[in-house]
């Protein structure tokens, strides 16, 4: 585990020194989806940065696309992209667009950033392992306030209908959206009674801890017949403490004295 | 009367799926209607019914052609382009996938449901979309010709057809040729450019127009876009003036497609004839067509007016 943290220490610094070079993009839904995504690419998921197209990979879809940073650095990390065009994210001509691209970054299964539509896609691509009888598995990572759209809700209901447990939904559950609490904006009641009463086997983990993002994971292996949702507690902006906990830096980038703190503030917890 | 497109359809589809196994057909709970009921009943285990949910529809379709099949999604042509538009543009148009969206009950030959369920803007809807590719089949042998190439065709298809038996253009001999309008009379004082159904009517309508004297050629455009833009500016320069007929708002649909060919290639009047910006109401899909003009009656008269 202490490889994913040095990954994910990476990945965090990376996704706020990149927001700083293009002004622009959302650090704190990316900070908080770090370890989920470390320890997908490096530890869970079936992919190969040498064979990025074998059929029989596993897919990730980043239903809540505009953590794109996460996503890059986290291809950066495991090989995927180069480390190198990093900066250039939502400049013009970057393959790093504001939103995941599939057409234009090897490793991303599928364009996202309209919210809701991810997962909805995550479900097409389960039903297709499944018509192939292929072994490749579907994981998707939704924000919490996506789940406001009324399409997460037809999607996760035909992802237990047709029995898809090859599909792992996690959800990043760090309780902000941009205009504020998610209680506040619109309350999501017990998401977690909800996804049982849609039919999921269930899970609700600290979003931060390895130990339990694997159980989750290894308990959704071994479930039968029904699909799994893993509900993530997390802290939006984890890792750089003036972003923790601030829907201010949903959407904002760190200027040149917020990346030098950030970064000092990153650099102490990988040797601590 | 021939067969209904959406039955030609539903064939189609049953001879696509025994000899493709990547065909795999989406309907939200209206597969009596649009006629996938028949696969489904053929190949059950390649047939998703997503229940009435349409966004989820066009986004399980995104998957499964992101996985490599070929997905055809069906459900009526205002749900398929209009509650599931920005599905349709962001998960299958922007990655470019190879989804085909198949609606049936376009138009306002829907009928006694009225003017909630029938589209009369789905080809501009769709016809705004970069990477999309549209088609609205005149009668059923076309039809299957053009689900047949749509199967092949890599990319995103929107296959516009309807409820009402059509009336049969083509025979034996046709053959589909994608982005290319089709000639179906010879003539030089006017051209009738039609498409969907109202091909027939703007034939029976030149018929007519023959016995009188006045020469109409009718050109069908089976493919929307890509649009045949040379068969368009040919008759622009050959003939007097272009009548498009369409069973769709003039707004956005054929008529403003073909006027805007015309005014980049050979400037020329180009009269609509459509839905002229209203909605549909109930009806017989026959006093329907009578209500808003849409007949070979209307079309002869029309082209009077203009000579």
């Amino acid at each position: 585990m202490e490889n994913l943290q040095i990954a994910a220490n990476n990945v965090r610094k990376n996704i706020v020194r990149m927001i700083h070079e293009s002004k622009s993009g959302h650090p704190g839904g990316s900070l908080s989806a770090a370890e989920i995504l470390t320890y997908l690419y490096f530890k869970e998921m079936n992919v190969d940065p040498a064979d990025a197209k074998n059929p029989n990979r596993d897919r990730f879809v980043l239903s809540k696309g505009h953590a794109a940073p996460v996503l890059y650095a986290a291809l950066a990390e495991r090989g995927f992209i180069s480390e190198d065009i990093l900066p250039t994210l939502r400049k013009i001509g970057s393959p790093l667009q504001g939103h995941p691209d599939s057409k234009k970054v090897e490793g991303v299964d599928v364009s996202t950033g309209s919210l809701g539509q991810g997962v909805s896609n995550a479900v097409g691509l389960a039903l297709g392992s499944k018509l192939d009888g292929s072994t490749s598995r579907v994981y998707t990572l939704l924000g919490d306030g996506e789940m406001q759209e009324g399409l997460v809700w037809e999607a996760l209901m035909s992802a237990a209908h047709y029995k898809l447990d090859n599909l792992v939904v996690f959800i990043d559950n760090n309780g902000l959206q941009i205009d504020g609490k998610n209680e506040d904006v619109m309350d999501l009641g017990d998401i977690e009674a909800k996804l049982n009463a849609f039919g999921f086997n269930t899970h609700s983990i600290d979003g931060h801890s390895y130990e339990a993002i694997e159980a989750s994971l290894n308990n959704a292996r071994e479930t039968k017949g029904k699909p799994t949702a893993v509900l993530c507690k997390t802290i939006k902006g984890r890792g750089v403490s003036f972003m923790e906990n601030s829907p201010a830096w949903h959407g904002t980038a760190p200027s040149a004295d917020d990346l030098a703190k950030a970064i000092e503030e990153l650099s102490q917890e990988v040797t601590a | 009367m021939g067969l209904a497109t959406r039955e030609a359809y539903g064939k189609a589809l049953v001879e696509l799926g025994a000899q493709n196994k990547n065909v795999v057909v989406l309907d939200a709970d209206l597969s009596k209607s649009t006629k996938t009921a028949d696969f489904a009943k053929e190949f059950s285990d390649r047939f998703i019914n997503v229940g009435i949910a349409e966004q989820n529809l066009m986004g399980i379709s995104a998957g499964l052609a992101n996985y490599g099949k070929i997905p055809f999604a069906s459900t009526f042509a205002v749900f398929a382009t209009g509650r599931a538009f920005e599905v349709i543009r962001n998960s299958i148009c922007y990655p470019k996938l190879n989804v085909k969206v198949a609606a049936t009950h376009s138009g306002i030959t829907v009928g006694e449901d009225g003017g909630s369920h029938q589209s009369v803007e789905d080809i501009a809807l769709m016809n705004s979309l970069p990477n999309m590719s549209v088609f609205v089949p005149a009668d059923a042998r076309e039809t299957e010709q053009v689900i047949k190439y749509a199967a092949e065709h890599v990319g995103p298809c929107y296959i516009r057809l309807g409820r009402l038996n059509a009336e049969d253009i083509f025979d034996e001999s046709y053959e589909y040729q994608f982005g290319k309008g089709v000639q179906i009379t010879e003539g030089s004082d006017a051209t009738i450019i039609a498409t969907g159904l109202m091909t027939a009517m703007a034939r029976t309508a030149a018929n007519q127009l023959r016995e009188e004297g006045i020469n109409v050629r009718v050109i069908h455009m089976p493919t929307i876009k890509p649009i045949d833009r040379t068969i368009i500016e040919k008759a622009a320069r050959e003939t007097k003036f272009i009548l498009t007929c369409e069973e769709h708002s003039i707004i956005g649909g054929l008529g403003s497609i073909v006027a805007s060919v015309t005014s980049e290639t050979y400037p020329t009047k180009v009269v609509k004839l459509g839905m002229n910006d209203v909605f549909g109401e109930s009806g017989t899909p026959a006093d329907l067509l009578e209500k808003f003009g849409l007949t070979p009656a209307n079309i002869v008269k029309m082209v009077k007016e203009q000579l």
